[in-house]
């Protein structure tokens, strides 16, 4: 595997990372405003 | 050098092994501008409902349509790689580029299509979230694997899987199904034919080549033309029906009226006419693209009439 190679795919897998980070903590806040909305019911 | 196809297609998945795919391959796996129509429909659907719904179990319940549908879209690609390579308009998607590899592909649909049924059920409804799981199902499974390889109705049958929608954000509201959220389905039911077929008319080479049976390929275009004729005048009484017996207003029947006049317009010079060689298809390319626009102000004109009776405006 080249260098360049390397750090392809070094960068492909700190933005899947960062995405898969991001998707997780929008899912946290969301469950817990429905729970909260829920428990209004 | 020029490679040869089986070459390029190895090259291809040496480079899918070696590389893992970009987090916007997965993205682009969604078919986000189909996404795009699906989400605007679910949202007319929601808001179109009597009834109150809160706004994050709103969000959650569009959301969910939007993941499922993402999901659905993911499986049809990793179904349809082989075929997908073949066609100029879709051999840039990132299984067919090389971009890939298949079974994450399979994975990454499996996992949005379980998460969003099963967040539907716990969050919004389990009716709602079975419409969804059903809608998956009929996309994936019935439509990609079953009937598009097998019969040039697929388009027509195979449209209820983009119908559901609508239905799914009315029923996240009401809890229930009653005629409104049938006459939605029925309305993006018969507008799929003339929509599909008048796109399939003008990239029916490239059907052709992968062997699917679309309507022009296998009864030609003559019989295309009618059936997109017969569909959209089909389409008329249905798209008024909210009208008469859906208790939509004065704003939806205007509007109603008024688009499907123009579709019709559109839809009769595409199916009487007969394409020259190397004919431009224009007729058939402004009516697929004004198929989109009238999908989107006919819901807009769905929702804008409830807001304006909710309001008291009328």
């Amino acid at each position: 595997m080249t260098p360049e190679e390397e750090t392809e795919i070094r960068r492909r897998q700190k933005g899947r990372n960062i995405a898969l980070g991001l998707v997780l903590a929008f899912f946290v806040v969301l469950f817990y405003a429905i729970t909260i909305v829920r428990m209004g019911d | 050098m020029k490679l040869v196809k089986s070459e390029l297609s190895q090259a291809m998945t040496i480079n899918a092994q070696s590389m893992p795919a970009d987090w916007r391959d997965f993205f682009a796996l969604t078919k986000p501008r189909v996404m795009s129509l699906v989400i605007f429909t679910g949202l007319c659907g929601l808001l179109a409902a009597p009834g109150h719904i809160h706004p994050v179990i709103g969000f959650t319940a569009i959301l969910c349509i939007a993941l499922g549908a993402g999901g659905a879209a993911a499986l049809n690609q990793w179904w349809e790689a082989d075929l997908d390579a073949g066609m100029k308009r879709t051999a840039a998607r990132p299984l067919p580029a090389g971009r890939m590899q298949r079974t994450d592909a399979r994975d990454f649909g499996i996992t949005l299509s379980f998460a969003s049924v099963i967040v539907m059920g716990l969050a919004v409804g389990w009716l709602a979230a079975t419409i969804l799981a059903i809608s998956i199902v009929y996309y994936a499974v019935i439509y990609t694997i079953w009937l598009k390889p097998r019969t040039p109705q697929n388009i027509v049958i195979g449209g209820g899987a983009g119908a559901f929608p609508p239905m799914i954000g009315w029923v996240a509201v009401t809890g229930d199904i009653t005629l409104m959220p049938v006459l939605l389905f029925a309305i993006i039911f018969m507008w799929t034919p003339p929509h599909f077929w008048a796109l399939a008319l003008f990239v029916k080479t490239d059907y052709a080549k992968v062997g699917i049976p679309m309507l022009p390929v296998v009864a030609g275009e003559k019989v295309t033309r009618q059936q997109i004729l017969v569909y959209s005048f089909l389409l008329a009484p249905i798209a008024m029906a909210p009208f008469l017996w859906g208790g939509m207003g004065i704003i939806y029947f205007a509007a109603a009226l008024g688009l499907t006049a123009v579709f019709i317009a559109l839809a009769i010079p595409v199916g009487l006419r007969t394409a020259a060689l190397d004919d431009a298809m224009k007729p058939e390319k402004r009516l697929f693209a004004y198929s989109i626009i009238y999908l989107f102000a006919l819901f807009g004109a769905l929702v804008v009439d409830r807001v304006a009776y909710t309001q008291g405006w009328l």
